[in-house]
């Protein structure tokens, strides 16, 4: 597989045309980093285990650990693409599934003991809607999307859409693997919303391209990972807790409660950031990936509200504690990320590791490809 | 496992009748109304103006308001959750 092209091997070759790769935060990343610099080879994961166990052991707040939470979006890549060059062959590498065991065990641990679940015990499907609306009611959650109405700054409206790249440029994807772990009403509400996400048909209305369109309005970079290096720990903390629940069957319920809390926390602040963008001067090609979600998800919260996860603990009433700690686990890590960039801004620092380069101008491509063409039509 | 759950399932259950099996045109436009929240219409509707002009709808499931404060009407926004309208 490593294969030398003119000096360079296959993978310098693809870092070149890709960008660069990724920089450790730590021994655990460093190890992944170089085991992925190879083709499939024990050797390179000769030692992986014991230093998996000693940062976990060492480890004082897994959400908010670089090295923890960089090597688990790089172990839950394998299973996205687009993250790893040739990581098609080591997702299954019984070393990287042990590491990943371990580091999400833990995380999934530090998230149990961090959140606090709300004290309904009724899984009827109304019940579960209201506990879910009552939990995730607007005035409970961070004030970013105020932050943006108000006084937000065109560097900082530009960090928060890089912040958000990690996850939105893969927009639904985590989510829809609990399609095949669903069945019936629940089922049937699971993919209503995902194929609104995708776009219903239409791959230039998938919100992961419309997302893509507001960073390219900004001059930024829409290669999946561009700014993975830029983001902290709980920015990917925020994409490896869908990741976490939604590659294990067994937190199906905390994926639905997930999704949940995700859609019936969005059309509002939505309409703040979309204002947000227009104060700054920007126009539809910027802010339409906002605009569209207060729509959008203004429908999606009543059906992930009533038919999925209502519907879900209805049928499998031993979920509801699932559900709602998904519900939850969304509400605090989103909420933590959100604190992040306030508390940055407040003290006139970045929220990104590595600040941008400069604050840019909205910029269109030179030469807009058809993507960007079929959008604009739809303005 | 319930009725609603088995492939294939024309009955549903109490709690979540399939819509639309008891008239045989599953098909047909369902309207729910939602508790403290719009109205949720699934399936194909023309919705005018009162000029007649049609309002363009960019997805197969809509919301519409009905507590009177969105801004985005004839659709929902969710600003209903913040006036705590009750239905």
């Amino acid at each position: 597989m490593l294969l030398k092209l003119g000096g360079m091997t296959t993978l310098e070759a693809l870092a070149v045309s890709s960008g660069p790769a990724f920089t450790s935060r730590g021994p655990l990343s460093t190890r992944l980093l170089h085991a992925f610099e190879y083709e499939l080879a024990t050797e390179e994961t000769a030692g992986l285990s014991e230093t998996v166990e000693e940062t976990v052991a060492t480890c004082d707040d897994v959400l908010q650990d670089d090295d923890v939470q960089f090597s688990l979006f790089l172990l839950y890549g394998l299973s996205y693409g687009d993250v790893i060059p040739g990581g098609d062959a080591w997702e299954w590498h019984s070393g990287m599934i042990a590491a990943r065991r371990v580091l999400e065990n833990a995380f999934e641990g530090g998230l149990r003991n961090t959140v606090s679940l709300p004290q309904s015990r009724s899984a009827h499907a109304d019940d579960v809607a209201a506990t879910l609306f009552a939990l995730t009611k607007p005035d409970s959650g961070p004030s970013l999307s105020r932050h943006f109405a108000t006084k937000v700054t065109q560097l900082q409206a530009t960090e928060f859409v890089v912040q958000r790249s990690i996850y939105t440029l893969k927009e639904a994807d985590p989510h829809s693997w609990a399609i095949p772990r669903l069945t019936g009403r629940a089922k049937a509400a699971l993919v209503e919303i995902q194929a609104d996400e995708y776009g219903g048909g239409r791959p230039e209305r998938m919100h992961s391209a419309i997302f893509a369109g507001t960073m390219r309005g900004l001059g930024l970079n829409t290669r999946y990972g561009a700014y993975v290096d830029h983001v902290p720990a709980i920015t990917l903390a925020s994409l490896n807790t869908m990741s976490l629940f939604g590659l294990q069957r067994r937190l199906r319920g905390a994926l639905v409660g997930h999704l949940a809390a995700f859609e019936m926390t969005s059309s509002i602040p939505n309409r703040k950031y979309g204002d947000g963008f227009r104060r700054l001067g920007y126009g539809a090609d910027v802010t339409r990936y906002f605009d569209e979600h207060v729509e959008a998800d203004a429908v999606h919260e009543q059906i992930a509200a009533r038919d999925l996860a209502g519907a879900l603990a209805a049928e499998e009433p031993a979920l509801l504690d699932d559900i709602l700690f998904g519900a939850s686990a969304c509400l605090l890590v989103d909420g933590l990320m959100g604190q992040h960039m306030l508390d940055a801004w407040a003290a006139g620092r970045s929220s990104l590791r590595i600040p941008l380069p400069v604050p840019r101008a909205a910029e269109r491509p030179a030469e807009e490809d058809v993507l960007a063409k079929g959008q604009s039509q739809n303005v | 496992m319930s009725k609603a759950a088995e492939p294939g399932s024309a009955s549903g259950s109490a709690d979540w009748p399939i819509p639309g099996a008891s008239v045989g045109h599953s098909l047909d436009p369902i309207i729910i109304a939602c508790q403290n929240g719009p109205l949720l219409v699934r399936g194909s509707v023309e919705l005018r103006t009162a000029e007649g002009e049609v309002i363009p709808q960019l997805r197969a499931t809509i919301a519409l308001c009905r507590c009177g404060v969105s801004s985005i009407k004839p659709f929902c926004d969710g600003t209903h959750k913040l006036i705590n309208f009750q239905t």
